[in-house]
């Protein structure tokens, strides 16, 4: 079935379809844009875009973690030490209110700090500089596919959890009183960002994956109506930025996530310049 | 005046519910914010709980909503002397937590407390209808669309009972906002909760911070602070020596 996929992309008019790097990227991008505006257009209603920034640079830690047990892969020790730092800020947030953003700074500098204190031992951090920047070009068919199967299993949380973490955003009481399971579904919010803001970072990259998340709800939320608006806006500004920064990078020979990532900011500023005045 | 008579139910309340909060308190890292409170609410009937800042307004709400650990129990009984622990509560909270520029709409909210289809597809017809139903009880049909942070004050206050009368509770909480709701608005809100009140039988246990309209419209006023300090109509409660100890006199007062 993949190859299948591949070979239609292939018979795209155009040289960069020919490459086999830039199909699995292509279809990574794909499955990418559904996934990150979905969880980007929550990050940004919940006012969290802080908290996705602590989970992208825990992923440092995460790596040096995986490095110290001497696995090959860190991809798992990331998975768990984000999932770790997720449950450390949502148990923090929930026991201090809104003071959180001193503590979840404090979080993500220690996680970064402590990170590059362990990669850097011996001189090595060099190794590790493609997590900073991501190399989307490099992604395999299988990681495609299991990107394919991530953004199943969010498809699915979000058709079950949505309404409760929209109104448990307004109103974590309000959310209560009507028998919605507040502290689950935060977790569950919470657990699942962690789990694919990890999981990607490897091909967007630590400095920019939050603005990945953040900058296409932000410029979707200038110029939305309702949710339902709000949401077919950052999915179609992720889906432009996302293609059109993937084939722009090919012929620039620039990192794909930033180029992506510097379309979706030019969105940003668009939609802030046409927004309606009294929003 | 400390035990808890009925009041004369008014309207067409039939006042054979009530609920019953026996024995409640809260003890917060060690200090007591509540201590052993009893209130019983029956049906048709407005209780405003009034009390300095601080007194454990808030915290009596958040224990009835089972939000925080407390000692004593709740109970419910209907009208046919079914007991329940469980009540169907609905809660008005004091504020809510949205930027203003948040593209959620007043249909998004409804959506998202009612329904089943999540409010990113658009919600479903049904509850939309439900949601349309729901505000023309507050004379709020004509907000639908509009965005939550374009309301005013009065507007989303009366959109947040609205919310908490679908589907219509046995027990209504109201926390009132401190500002923000200028005094037309708060009249409009009260006169429909008290018209609201007879047509559902609703109780209503209300915090207020509005001591005269709580004069206009309570059957019964509760005033708190850690303990009940003095319980009854609003003319008993306000003549109370311990209600100007409390409160501080109010020379414009009724």
């Amino acid at each position: 079935m993949y190859e299948n996929i591949s070979a239609l992309i292939s018979l795209l008019p155009f040289s960069w379809a020919q490459y086999a790097f830039m199909q699995n990227a292509l279809l990574a991008v794909l499955a990418v844009v559904p996934l990150f505006s979905l969880l980007g257009a929550m990050v940004v209603n919940n006012q969290m875009a802080f908290f996705s920034d602590t989970l992208g640079h825990s992923a440092l830690t995460g790596i040096a973690i995986g490095v110290i047990a001497g696995v090959q892969n860190p991809t798992w020790s990331m998975l768990i030490f984000a999932v770790f730092i997720a449950m450390v800020v949502t148990f923090i947030k929930e026991r201090t209110g809104s003071s959180a953003d001193t503590i979840i700074g404090a979080v993500s500098a220690t996680a970064v700090a402590l990170g590059i204190v362990i990669l850097s031992k011996g001189g090595g951090f060099a190794r590790y500089s493609r997590y900073l920047v991501g190399d989307l070009l490099s992604i395999t068919p299988q990681e495609v596919s299991a990107l394919g199967l991530v953004l199943l299993a969010v498809l699915v949380l979000w058709y079950i959890i949505f309404n409760q973490l929209l109104l448990l955003s307004i109103n974590p009481s309000l959310a209560g009183s009507r028998g919605f399971k507040v502290k689950l579904v935060e977790a569950c919010f919470a657990i699942s960002l962690a789990l694919v803001v990890t999981f990607t970072i490897q091909w967007i990259g630590i400095l920019i994956i939050n603005a990945l998340l953040v900058l296409p709800a932000a410029a979707a939320r200038n110029i939305a109506a309702g949710m339902r608006s709000y949401h077919l806006w950052a999915f179609l500004i992720t889906a432009v930025c996302g293609v059109s920064g993937l084939i722009l990078s090919y012929y620039w020979d620039t990192a794909t996530g930033a180029t992506i990532v510097l379309l979706a900011a030019l969105c940003y500023i668009f939609t802030l310049m046409i927004r309606q005045p009294g929003r | 005046m400390k035990t808890v008579e009925p009041l004369q139910p008014c309207g067409s309340a039939c006042g054979l519910c009530v609920t019953q909060i026996s024995h409640f308190s809260v003890n917060i890292r060690g200090k007591c914010i509540l201590d052993d409170i009893n209130l019983q609410i029956h049906c048709g009937q407005l209780t405003a709980l009034i009390g300095p800042n601080g007194a454990g307004k808030s915290t009596l709400f958040k224990a009835i909503l089972g939000e925080i650990p407390h000692e004593g129990k709740l109970q419910f009984l209907d009208s046919e002397g079914n007991r329940s622990a469980k009540p169907r509560i609905g809660y008005v909270p004091q504020r809510l937590n949205f930027d203003v520029n948040s593209p959620i709409t007043v249909g998004d909210l409804f959506t998202a407390a009612l329904g089943q289809v999540p409010v990113f597809l658009g919600g479903s017809r049904r509850t939309l209808h439900n949601a349309r139903l729901a505000l023309s009880r507050v004379e709020a049909e004509h907000l639908i669309n509009r965005r939550l942070g374009a309301l005013s004050g009065g507007e989303l206050q009366r959109i947040l009972l609205a919310l908490a009368l679908e589907p219509v509770p046995d027990l209504l909480l109201l926390d009132e906002p401190i500002s923000g709701v200028d005094f037309k608005g708060m009249q409009r809100f009260y006169r429909i909760v008290s018209e609201l009140r007879q047509q559902y039988d609703l109780s209503v246990i209300l915090v207020s911070h509005d001591l005269n309209a709580v004069a206009d419209y309570a059957d019964r006023v509760v005033l708190l602070n850690r303990v009940i300090l003095c319980d009854g109509t609003p003319q008993e409660v306000m003549k109370h020596p311990l209600f100007e100890a409390t409160l501080g006199r109010l020379e414009h007062f009724m």
